[in-house]
């Protein structure tokens, strides 16, 4: 759908988290790694709200608190230590942080701060052990030109990674601990960004200034861009977790148009006269009507002694079908609410029933027994009795909502670029200082130091590597906008035997080629990638090897890549198993080498590197193979 | 807040905050020599930091510092609103719970955060605590009252006999069990004070305390609260105990004998073990269950209780090191020692050039005794020779009894008589559990 974005009154803000790549992690001296293997301990933990002065708790925060979940915490020693499970104080704000913050806030154009306090910002999801995030302002009113338009960086924030969520159940929620407390730099645009594409934009030049760096991470999880979206009439959306610079767009898009259909829905269900006060939490229990229904779920719930209740949505005929992203109904924005607050598994709406199991006349019968009018819809929930009332309750308060257009909340982003309900947006930040970590302050010798030492642009860095390594110019451009310049250069520096533009080929083409194949990539160490064009180097394998133990590294993170070769048959042949396997191929093939003698080369080459492709050498393939037919001439 | 109303701040920059009649809390508006505009709510400063920033608290809730020499101009721009605490009713007493009395003597087990200055608020009323730990109101009908606000390292053996006899006002009350809450860092001290003090108990006195403080949502205040209130409402124990972590997760809350116990860490949840001895009894969180593990006392409302309250703290505790200048024996004695604990090593060793500073003080009356600094094990010196030359002194071994009880033993046997003798057959008889004849096989953790 086309959309006249200056017309809607678009306004978008982005907010860019990326992982730095420093020795150890923001507040204790465990290094910045994931752990590949299993943990070695699992504790249980709670948390609960602390209450404000005015006695009055954020029922965001209050609500994560009566859900009532146990929080487990897998650790392990190399990646945790007591700081991550709460159990000893942070240790002072990591350094080599600070030097990479105020290097990104010289490069940005902001203003340092004269001294940075780190707060406590209050999130009690689990994520966090302390129940708080550690958070610090390193500078503010930065800026960035993108195709000659000024886009103020209103904040730049230096803060701890969350624990890494690896499960959660109704009653239960699972963080690993390894990524809780790794740097994160926060870069938070001002709402000035008036189309999709200009946020896209915008989000490749702050990835192009952070990677300048050279000290930010790479790798999925490691860059979280979060949307500030809104329309005129519409409402301010927060979608959170953009993993991907390419979906930076769409994402917008796709909410544009969910705002404008929700707000041609308020429309329409004006034009019904429908008020506010026509949606009321009254609901039937259906259960004993629905007993012998052949629909698994509510057999389920009737098998478990559990309730079946329907509520009226007066009005709303046709419009829960009415679909806002692609596979995204109204509907659905019902049953994530029922979902979210009622703790139940999802809802059955009028608008796609007779279906999953509820005949035509058991939606007759419900129609009638709900007092239906024509233009009516109803909602049915199967679940534990208090969860299908908190769960209805929510349906019909989204409903309501309905007449207003578009309500405030805080949206996640899919894979694809459509976004779900994921919480309402949390009142104003609570935030009070982290009395165990002393105030920086920040020298103007220490600001000059940073200024004397800015990294170079990527422009200017291609064009070096374009003389210094024999690399293509589109090929140096890949590179730099790559994460994998440092490892590039590692590379090519320290491994004879392989030609810079094929690590640089591997370092961009291949390695996105893989990515998109959803093959683990991240996986992937420095020190693997070295190792594996070192084995080129040393002729231990071959070049078009390469891939195939790049995939296998993948999948076995723990194994050195040279267990690859032995795994996938990928050694290198010796002079004499070649020689053995070209005399052999001759020999089954003596009439067609005596057919024609002048192409014989080329298709004795096609058999033989059909059978040795990757172990062999192409070139002492060649000339094996032509003395062999020289001396078979003889 | 200092008279000032400006806390924490001081010269230059002091002074230009009263011209400009600023207030912690005020909202202020900063404008830099370089033009730039802050805007925000004045934030105290903590007083040992450095003295040239003035603390801004802008409206996204973060804090910043500015350089008071780059500031051009600072006016009051608002006033922030006052906290203020709408309190929360007052529970409804549900009739048939068990009545528990809860003692504060500082250390905040409960406290509400004022996030516009930071401050922390304790909450100590009986409404207070019931509003930051609901789940209290289901376990325990609960009285609280604040006895002394102090820091643990600031409780004195006087403020044992003041607690003590406190306690023993509440038991007196028919009360089902009585809560102290104190801070952690010499809460083993008071606890073993308490055992010796209030003998014949008839209902469990819990200590509790915090290893995190309760203004964070990860405190262990609420869960080791909870935790003791039930211990004391419903624990068939007539003992005292410290209620604590039993390991990193929130799940148990184990009651440690008060005279067996010791805090190992400087942090952890878990920091207090019970040691060469089995805790009291165990509180699943989760489940609300209680278990015995010991043959402590058992509950007993027609027991009476006899209440010795009085310690001399006229007793040093001295640990034996390599390069331990025996004059340090000498010292305590002339500085008023009326018995000496001495930490020694191993089985119960120091070294041979202590013998005479010993023998001196023994012969002024000062008996000596002898607890290991291993922490895990009992003392035995008929094993090595130095062992048998401190016995042949006049060294009194003190069995598997740790070193903290024994001093507060020694400080509560010296507030009941003067005469060596007596002192010596006393600290050796077994009062509360703190000597054990069996010596468990466990794990020293």
């Amino acid at each position: 759908m086309p959309f006249d974005y200056s017309a809607l009154g678009l306004r978008v803000g982005l907010e860019v988290h990326r992982q730095l790549d420093t020795s150890h992690k923001l507040f204790c001296d465990c290094p910045t790694i994931l752990s590949t293997k299993p943990p070695t301990l699992t504790i249980e933990r709670r948390l609960r709200p602390t209450q404000s002065e005015l006695g009055q708790i954020d029922p965001t925060v209050l609500f994560e608190f009566r859900k009532g979940r146990t929080i487990r915490y897998e650790a392990d020693p190399e990646t945790t230590d007591l700081v991550e499970l709460d159990e000893e104080p942070p240790h002072r704000l990591n350094e080599e942080a600070i030097d990479i913050a105020l290097t990104i806030t010289a490069l940005f154009d902001a203003r340092p701060m004269d001294e940075i306090h780190v707060m406590r910002k209050v999130v009690i999801d689990g994520s966090n052990t302390t129940g708080f995030q550690r958070t610090a302002i390193i500078s503010l009113n930065g800026k960035l030109n993108v195709d000659g338009k000024e886009i103020p960086i209103q904040q730049i924030t230096l803060e701890e990674d969350s624990g890494r969520k690896t499960g959660e159940s109704k009653n239960s929620v699972t963080f690993r601990l390894d990524r809780l407390g790794v740097p994160l730099i926060e870069i938070s645009t001002g709402a000035d960004i008036n189309n999709p594409e200009e946020a896209g934009k915008v989000a490749f030049e702050i990835g192009k200034m952070l990677r300048a760096t050279r000290s930010v991470k790479r790798g999925l999880g490691s860059i979280r861009q979060d949307l500030n979206v809104s329309i005129k009439n519409g409402a301010l959306i927060e979608i959170k977790g953009v993993q991907e610079l390419e979906l930076v767009a769409k994402v917008i898009e796709l909410e544009v148009q969910r705002q404008t259909i929700l707000l041609q829905i308020r429309d329409e269900l004006r034009t019904r006269s429908l008020k506010p006060t026509d949606f009321t939490d009254s609901f039937v229990d259906l259960t004993e009507q629905l007993s012998s229904s052949q629909s698994k779920i509510i057999q389920s719930a009737v098998k478990n002694g559990e309730a079946v209740l329907g509520t009226r949505l007066a009005g709303f005929k046709g419009l829960l079908k009415r679909e806002l992203m692609p596979g995204i109904r109204l509907g659905t924005e019902l049953a994530k609410r029922a979902v979210f607050w009622g703790r139940v598994g999802g809802i059955f709406h009028s608008d796609e029933l007779p279906g999953y199991g509820i005949t035509e006349s058991e939606v007759e019968a419900i129609y009638r027994r709900l007092e239906c009018g024509p233009s009516d819809s109803f909602v049915l929930v199967a679940d534990s009795k208090e969860n299908v009332l908190d769960g209805l309750k929510a349906v019909v308060e989204r409903a309501k909502e309905a007449l207003t257009g578009v309500p405030e909340e805080t949206r996640t982003a899919n894979p694809d670029g459509t976004t779900q309900y994921m919480r309402p947006r949390p009142g104003p930040a609570r935030m009070y200082p982290e009395t165990d970590v002393p105030p920086v302050q920040i020298s103007p010798e220490r600001i000059k130091r940073i200024a004397d030492n800015l990294p170079r642009m990527p422009e200017e860095v291609a064009k070096e590597l374009g003389s210094k390594y024999d690399v293509g110019p589109k090929l140096a451009s890949e590179l730099v906008n790559s994460d994998y310049l440092g490892t590039f250069e590692h590379i090519v520096t320290s491994t004879k035997g392989v030609s810079p533009s094929f690590v640089a080929t591997v370092l961009t083409g291949s390695l996105r080629n893989l990515e998109r194949e959803k093959i683990p990539i991240e996986n992937v160490t420095d020190s693997h990638l070295r190792e594996i064009f070192n084995l080129v180097g040393e002729d231990k394998t071959a070049k078009e090897s390469v891939i195939d133990i790049i995939k296998w590294v993948s999948s076995n993170p723990n194994a050195p890549a040279r267990d690859a070769l032995g795994k996938l048959n990928l050694e290198m042949l010796t002079q004499e198993q070649l020689s053995e396997i070209i005399s052999k191929i001759l020999e089954s093939n003596r009439s067609l080498v005596n057919e024609n003698r002048a192409k014989a080369l080329g298709k004795m080459m096609n058999l033989v590197m059909a059978e040795v492709r990757g172990r062999a050498n192409p070139k002492l393939v060649t000339e094996l193979l032509r003395t062999r037919l020289e001396q078979l001439k003889g | 807040m200092s008279a000032s109303g400006l806390e924490g701040y001081h010269g230059e920059i002091l002074r230009r905050l009263k011209s400009a009649n600023a207030e912690i809390g005020s909202i202020i508006r900063i404008t830099t020599r370089s033009g730039e505009v802050f805007e925000g709510t004045l934030f105290p400063r903590s007083e040992y930091t450095d003295p040239n920033h003035l603390v801004l608290k802008l409206k996204n809730g973060y804090n910043i510092g500015i350089h008071y020499e780059k500031t051009e101009k600072i006016e009051v721009i608002g006033e922030g609103p006052k906290p203020h605490f709408t309190k929360p009713p007052s529970p409804q007493k549900r009739p048939g719970l068990p009545r528990v009395a809860i003692i504060s003597t500082g250390g905040t087990i409960a406290s509400r955060v004022d996030y516009r200055t930071g401050a922390v608020q304790p909450a100590l009323t009986a409404a207070d605590l019931a509003s930051v730990v609901p789940e209290l109101a289901s376990i325990a009908e609960v009285e609280t009252h604040i006895l002394f606000s102090e820091l643990s390292e600031n409780v004195t053996p006087a403020q044992w006999t003041t607690l003590a006899e406190d306690v023993a006002k509440r038991i007196g009350d028919k009360v089902d069990g009585v809560v102290v809450s104190q801070g952690t860092d010499t809460m083993h001290y008071t606890s073993a004070a308490l055992s010796f003090a209030l003998q014949d108990l008839s209902v469990p006195v819990m200590l509790v305390g915090a290893q995190r403080s309760s203004d964070r949502p990860s405190s262990d205040a609420a869960s080791n609260l909870n935790g003791a209130v039930a211990l004391a409402a419903r624990a068939d124990l007539g003992a005292v105990g410290v209620a604590m972590h039993e390991d990193t997760s929130d799940r148990y809350i184990v009651a440690h004998r008060g005279t067996r116990v010791r805090k190992c860490h400087t942090s952890r949840r878990d920091a207090f073990k019970s040691i060469g001895s089995t805790p009291l009894a165990r509180y699943d969180l989760q489940t609300g269950q209680i278990e015995r593990f010991d043959d402590a006392p058992r509950r007993g409302m027609s027991r009476k209780l006899s209440v010795k309250p009085h310690f001399d703290q006229h007793a040093y505790l001295l640990k034996f090191h390599p390069g331990f200048n025996p004059e340090m024996i000498t010292l305590a004695v002339s500085a008023g020692a009326r018995g000496l604990i001495l930490e020694g090593t191993g089985l119960g060793h120091v070294s041979k050039y202590c013998y005479d500073a010993v023998k001196k003080a023994l012969k002024q009356d000062v008996p000596v005794f002898m607890t290991s600094q291993t922490i895990w094990g009992r003392v035995d010196m008929n094993v090595y020779v130095t062992g048998r030359d401190l016995l042949n002194i006049g060294v009194t071994p003190l069995e598997d009894m740790i070193s903290e009880t024994a001093l507060v033993k020694l400080m509560w046997v010296l507030g009941q008589t003067r005469s060596p003798e007596k002192i010596r057959e006393l600290m050796l008889q077994t009062v509360a559990g703190e000597i054990t004849e069996r010596s468990p096989i466990m794990e020293a953790a």
